[in-house]
């Protein structure tokens, strides 16, 4: 048994030995990687000490795929082959996006007998880019400048994502890790790690608001924290708003302006658009602390461009964006039922709170001046990287938890177009419900679920998720099976459905069509493609994740014997040495299906004893109280 | 959206395990909310799914699953209307039933005048006439919970506490209502 327990690089480890946890902010404008190292959380940084990443993916005439600040300097010569703002695309389909003309992107409909339907893709220099394929590069690229700078695999990451992202923009995210090669620990909500950041900082207690504008997400999540334990009350948010709609928005504008100048109606080209975009954006930091804004550049017609923004002018241009701010707070505070009065700060978050008149109008919101002690573009991923290394198992996570909520509500389509709620939003997760359905015809043996997500009645003003086709349901007469569809969302705020027929115990098979995400094989070619290894490479990877698995779950299971192995009779802890013999076996033969196999197994056998110990815990955990009480 | 590929058998509404037993509170509709706070973080301290991320999956899942009743207990208990509703289901009674006990004439009569208001001030846009609405109901919903804490621990009256519970019910509907047309007003 000894022998089990040395640990090997990346393996399930010794409880002192530090593991490498990283937290990714993986922004519209920038991203970043942060960690804790001897117990203070870091933004880590380039060899050139930028801590911050433009999240811009150029790819290169020589094949060569160039993401960050070298990126950002092809922009205005390559629109077409350097994509900005890829977040804004994740789990979208083309109809979803507004803009087209304003983006200088070649977007294509994925090939697929319904337009609507599929995640955009984008066609580059390299081929056709899945939104997911180049946020992996971002992420490919944080992973390294982690590894160079820690040192050593990473045991996993934490990255996050707008708290109104709904599941196919989080599944999204979680499919461009996994291409990048990164162990997801936990998908985690931007305000919420905020205010992990913030709250433990200033060592915060009571309700605040996280109000976080960023280059393409707006989310407002009211939260209370008490000891340690942060409990998300609301959030709500606009997925499709942020500091790229601020420069729209002046772009806009300096269009209008040539357009009186200069008469001819020519429509921009991809650069010129690029050229005005960046103006923009400039214009608009520049406005954040002075009076105007001088705009001048050449377009390749040789004409030249040369107009004066003014602060006021710029507010009342953007005025309407900041109301839409606006109607997210309320709604929050109406869900969390609470009064402005309750309200102990409110934490602004992402570059886009910079603007005078975004605090200003928060500032009148809320009737008291918004804390603004820390730096807007880090606070993200420092929170991010204070979770990571909990998670990792690197800090004892008793004095740390996150309770967060699923940001809309998800139904089911019923009849006549509508949708029928089955999780409510802003349901603390995990959550789990379940839905009876039964058959309509004789002999039934199959039918269709449509999955949404979001608050409206109508069928077409919700999200559509998936459709299921249920099969293998036992024939009867109508009305007479009953199908129990079970919905969970788990801690990354990601859905899983399950069914089954209660009446004869049949497990009803599903067949998914995600209806933006990518489908399993897809992903399955993207990895293929991305890893151009030898078929003996990939055996060998395969054996070695098959035993890193296997050693993990049998070193879990060896630390569960010793604390809780007095749940368990003789006879059922035999049995669980049993399968621990024949995993140690399979481990010795060298062959990955079979270490896979008997890893599975282990797993099922454990499953009562998991239960049970779950079980131990809970009463554990009130048991503690009496002590506490009595102390108090 | 992923699929589960195996079928895990969730028990939810359906357990054995008591609401009321798993925070460690007397069965009764009147419960110290501050002790159902403590000890429901206590819980959700010891098995939420954040502890359990390099553990086996089997550990996963069983996480998952106790903090997913966690959570559905909590919320069930937190509020007097579910609370009520629960307590009654555990003497097999199902008060959202339409064909229990009829609402008495009174509250029917009440209950079309807060509809009336509801759409009146839809109609006018009325957002502070609506808020009016909603304080009015609370009061209703304070009432009818201190009339629920006699029926259920001092007269185990659950004839009574089924009517009250469905009136509240009802009440609950409405305050909804209320918000989701202010929401709508307001965009």
């Amino acid at each position: 048994m000894a022998l089990l327990q040395i640990s090997e690089p990346g393996m399930s480890a010794a409880p002192h030995q530090h593991k490498l946890a990283i937290g990714i902010d993986l922004g519209t404008t920038n991203s970043l990687v942060a960690t804790v190292r001897s117990g203070m959380s870091t933004v880590l940084q380039d060899q050139h000490g930028h801590a911050l990443l433009p999240s811009i993916v150029h790819y290169g005439e020589a094949q060569q795929v160039i993401v960050g600040h070298e990126a950002k300097v092809k922009q205005n010569a390559d629109p077409v082959n350097t994509i900005a703002s890829v977040k804004r695309l994740m789990g979208r389909s083309l109809k979803d996006i507004v803009d087209k003309a304003h983006i200088p992107y070649r977007f294509v409909s994925p090939p697929s007998d319904d337009a609507s339907q599929g995640m955009v893709l984008l066609d580059t220099r390299a081929g056709l880019k899945s939104p997911v394929e180049i946020s992996a590069e971002i992420l490919k690229t944080l992973k390294n400048r982690a590894q160079a700078a820690l040192g050593g695999e990473l045991t996993g990451a934490v990255i996050t994502v707008p708290a109104y992202f709904d599941d196919a923009q989080r599944q999204a995210t979680k499919d461009a890790a996994r291409l990048a090669g990164l162990h997801v620990l936990r998908l985690l909500n931007e305000p919420t790690a905020a205010a992990v950041a913030y709250g433990l900082d200033n060592a915060a207690e009571g309700v605040y608001v996280i109000y976080d504008l960023g280059g393409g997400t707006f989310d407002v999540s009211i939260l209370h924290l008490s000891k340690g334990i942060f409990e998300v009350l609301a959030t709500n948010g606009d997925s499709a708003l942020g500091g790229d709609d601020f420069d729209h928005r002046i772009y806009c504008w300096i269009l209008d302006q040539i357009r009186d100048a200069n008469p001819s109606k020519q429509p921009l080209s991809e650069k010129d658009t690029r050229l005005l975009l960046t103006k923009a954006r400039q214009a608009k930091e520049w406005l954040t602390e002075n009076e105007e804004a001088q705009i001048t550049c050449k377009l390749s017609s040789a004409y030249t461009v040369d107009v004066t923004l003014t602060a006021a002018a710029f507010v009342e241009l953007t005025e309407n964006l900041v109301r839409k701010t606006l109607s997210p707070m309320r709604k929050a505070m109406r869900d969390a039922s609470l009064d402005l009065t309750d309200i102990k700060g409110v934490v602004l978050v992402g570059g886009a709170t910079r603007m005078p008149h975004v605090r200003q109008a928060v500032q009148d919101f809320f009737q008291q001046a918004p804390l603004t002690n820390l730096d807007p573009d880090k606070v993200v991923a420092i929170g991010a990287a204070i979770q990571a290394n909990v998670l990792a198992g690197n800090r004892s996570g008793d004095d740390l938890l996150l309770l967060d909520v699923t940001p809309l509500s998800l139904g089911l389509e019923t009849m006549g177009g509508l949708v029928e709620k089955v999780i409510p939003r802003n349901s603390t997760l995990p959550v789990a419900r379940a839905q009876d359905f039964t058959t309509f015809k004789d002999g039934q043996t199959a039918m269709s679920i449509h999955v949404l997500q979001g608050e409206r009645d109508l069928v077409s003003a919700c999200r559509s998720l998936a459709r299921f086709e249920l099969r293998g349901i036992p024939p009867m007469a109508a009305g007479a099976a009953r199908i129990r569809v079970t919905f969970q969302v788990d801690a990354d705020g990601l859905l899983s459905v399950s069914a089954r027929e209660e009446t004869k115990g049949v497990e009803a098979s599903i067949s998914v069509k995600p209806s933006y995400g990518l489908n399993e094989d897809a992903i399955i070619d993207m990895l293929k493609s991305s890893f151009s290894e030898a078929e003996s490479d990939k055996k060998a990877r395969a054996l070695a994740e098959a035993k890193v698995d296997a050693m993990g779950i049998i070193s879990a299971i060896h630390i569960a014997l010793e604390q809780d192995g007095h749940l368990l009779n003789a006879v059922e802890k035999e049995a669980i040495s049993k399968h621990i013999k024949a995993l140690e076996t399979a481990l010795a033969g060298e062959q990955s299906r079979a270490i896979h196999d008997a890893t599975a197994a282990l797993n099922t056998a454990t499953e009562a004893f998991a239960a049970k110990r779950m079980d131990e815990s809970v009463s554990r955990a009130l048991a503690g109280k009496n002590i506490d009480e009595v102390n108090l | 959206m992923r699929l589960w590929r195996k079928f895990y058998c969730l028990s939810l509404a359906s357990v054995s395990q008591n609401y009321f037993k798993l925070f460690d509170l007397d069965q009764s509709f009147c419960i110290d909310l501050s002790t159902l706070e403590r000890h429901y973080r206590k819980i959700q301290s010891a098995v939420h799914p954040d502890r359990f991320v390099t553990a086996s999956s089997a550990e996963k899942l069983s996480a998952m699953q106790q903090a997913t009743l966690a959570n559905e207990a909590y919320q069930t208990l937190k509020k007097p209307a579910s609370r009520a509703k629960y307590l009654l289901s555990l003497s097999q009674i199902d008060a959202t039933q339409e064909t229990n006990t009829a609402m008495p004439m009174d509250f029917l009569i009440q209950q079309m005048a807060w509809r009336e208001t509801l759409e009146d001030c839809k109609a006018d846009k009325d957002i502070a006439g609506l808020e009016q609405l909603a304080t009015e109901m609370r009061q209703a919903a304070h009432l009818l919970a201190e009339e629920l804490n006699r029926l259920f621990d001092e007269q185990n009256d659950l004839s009574a506490a089924t009517d009250a519970t469905r009136k509240l019910i009802f009440i609950d509907k409405v305050c909804e209502d209320i918000n989701k047309a202010i929401t709508q007003i307001e965009d």
